[in-house]
């Protein structure tokens, strides 16, 4: 596989939100609104691709009993210094994001990536393919969050695009979470459908 | 005491963890399919959840006192796997009928963020030993209701038939997002 496709896999193929199921709980409860969709996504993601690159360099010197442990503290690290930084920088973002940046470390994605692909490749794919993946989940939370933000409050990153008349305020609570992303999820896959039966008729 | 008992009540139903919280939502979507295993996994995590809020209360004051807080994250995670690892030996040793129920899904626990989530809140609002307990408490049995009740219609719906995008995942989501409305019917229930 060529690397370019490494990184490009995470945004359709092997998206991790829509195709994969992974991450779920930062996905449903931080896209209230785009903005806090794109914050959450570009924290995992320099958490997922640090991650990698430090698990593929220390892969070869890492017993094999004891590998999960390991990983887990390093992704920690990373955790708690993004924790860290967020703090100092973009306090009104860390605030709402709340006790969904130190639950970064359970992240099944981060955790996935980190045991089936990081461990057993490169340390330059491994960054390419955190990048992709990282990046492939801040889509999905940015086009969950300003689809609940469009049609929860009529704006998208702040941006009004019609009044508030159209509003339908269930979208910003748990319930329009669940159901925007089954409804995208369904897209999606419905989307792979028709490609795949179009590749079958060529 | 009925302070506890709100605590209990709030974690429970009122801010259910899974349907509100959205917590611990990767294991409710995947062993959700069938009413057993639904049933092992909600009482597997509800026995680690109290366990370790208890381990994470001690530890965490520990912490404190050393002044070294900002490695709440790093330790408490640690803790939490530790803890699951000597949970399955043990049973493993000890009680193999319980061992084969729960055994499965005890290393899937340690990556479910319900248990590191309570263990920080926890810490956040600084409960008392008994009230970390009985919020660890709710936060369990309201997880072991949410995949109870869901495993219970996602039988029934293996039966239909459904437009084919719809399958397994989507149809699911939807279908957590109308409990989801049926549990914010609590809301205004208590106030803590």
């Amino acid at each position: 596989m060529s690397s370019l496709k490494e990184f490009s896999k995470g945004f359709f193929k092997e998206n991790p939100t829509y195709v994969q199921v992974l991450g779920m709980c930062p996905t449903l409860a931080v896209t209230t609104s785009a903005l806090n969709g794109l914050g959450m996504g570009l924290a995992t993601t320099a958490v997922l691709t640090m991650s990698n690159i430090v698990i593929s360099a220390i892969r070869k010197a890492v017993p094999k009993n004891i590998r999960i442990p390991i990983f887990i503290t390093v992704i920690a690290s990373f955790v708690t210094i993004v924790d860290m930084l967020m703090h100092a920088f973009t306090y009104d973002l860390w605030k709402t994001l709340g006790l969904f940046i130190p639950l970064i470390v359970v992240n099944c994605l981060i955790m996935g990536r980190a045991e089936a692909f990081a461990s057993r490749n490169s340390i330059g794919r491994s960054m390419l393919d955190g990048l992709g993946m990282g990046l492939g989940f801040t889509g999905s939370l940015v086009l969950l969050g300003s689809v609940r933000e469009l049609l929860g409050s009529g704006t998208v990153f702040g941006l009004e695009l019609w009044g508030k008349k159209f509003n339908i305020f269930l979208m910003i609570l748990p319930p329009g979470a669940y159901m925007t992303l089954g409804l995208l999820a369904a897209l999606f896959a419905y989307i792979g459908i028709t490609r795949k039966k179009r590749g079958g008729s060529k | 005491m009925s302070r506890i008992f709100l605590i209990l009540l709030s974690a429970l139903l009122v801010n259910n963890y899974v349907f509100i919280k959205f917590l611990g939502i990767c294991p409710f979507l995947g062993v959700s399919k069938k009413m057993d295993t639904a049933v092992g996994m909600g009482f597997a995590a509800t026995f680690v959840l109290v366990m370790s809020s208890v381990i994470t209360w001690f530890v965490n004051i520990l912490l404190v006192k050393m002044g070294l807080e900002f490695l709440t994250i790093i330790t408490f995670i640690l803790v939490i796997a530790t803890f699951v690892q000597f949970v399955e030996l043990f049973l493993r040793k000890n009680s193999p009928g319980l061992y084969e129920a729960l055994g499965i899904y005890l290393p899937l626990i340690t990556t479910n963020c319900i248990i590191l989530g309570v263990a920080i809140l926890n810490a956040q609002q600084s409960y008392s030993l008994l009230e970390s307990v009985f919020h660890a408490l709710g936060a369990g049995l309201g997880f072991l209701l949410a995949l109870v009740i869901f495993a219970g219609m996602r039988e029934r719906l293996e039966l239909y038939d459904l437009p084919k995008p719809f399958e397994g995942v989507p149809i699911a989501l939807i279908l957590a997002s109308i409990m989801s409305m049926a549990f914010m019917g609590f809301q205004g229930l208590i106030r803590l």
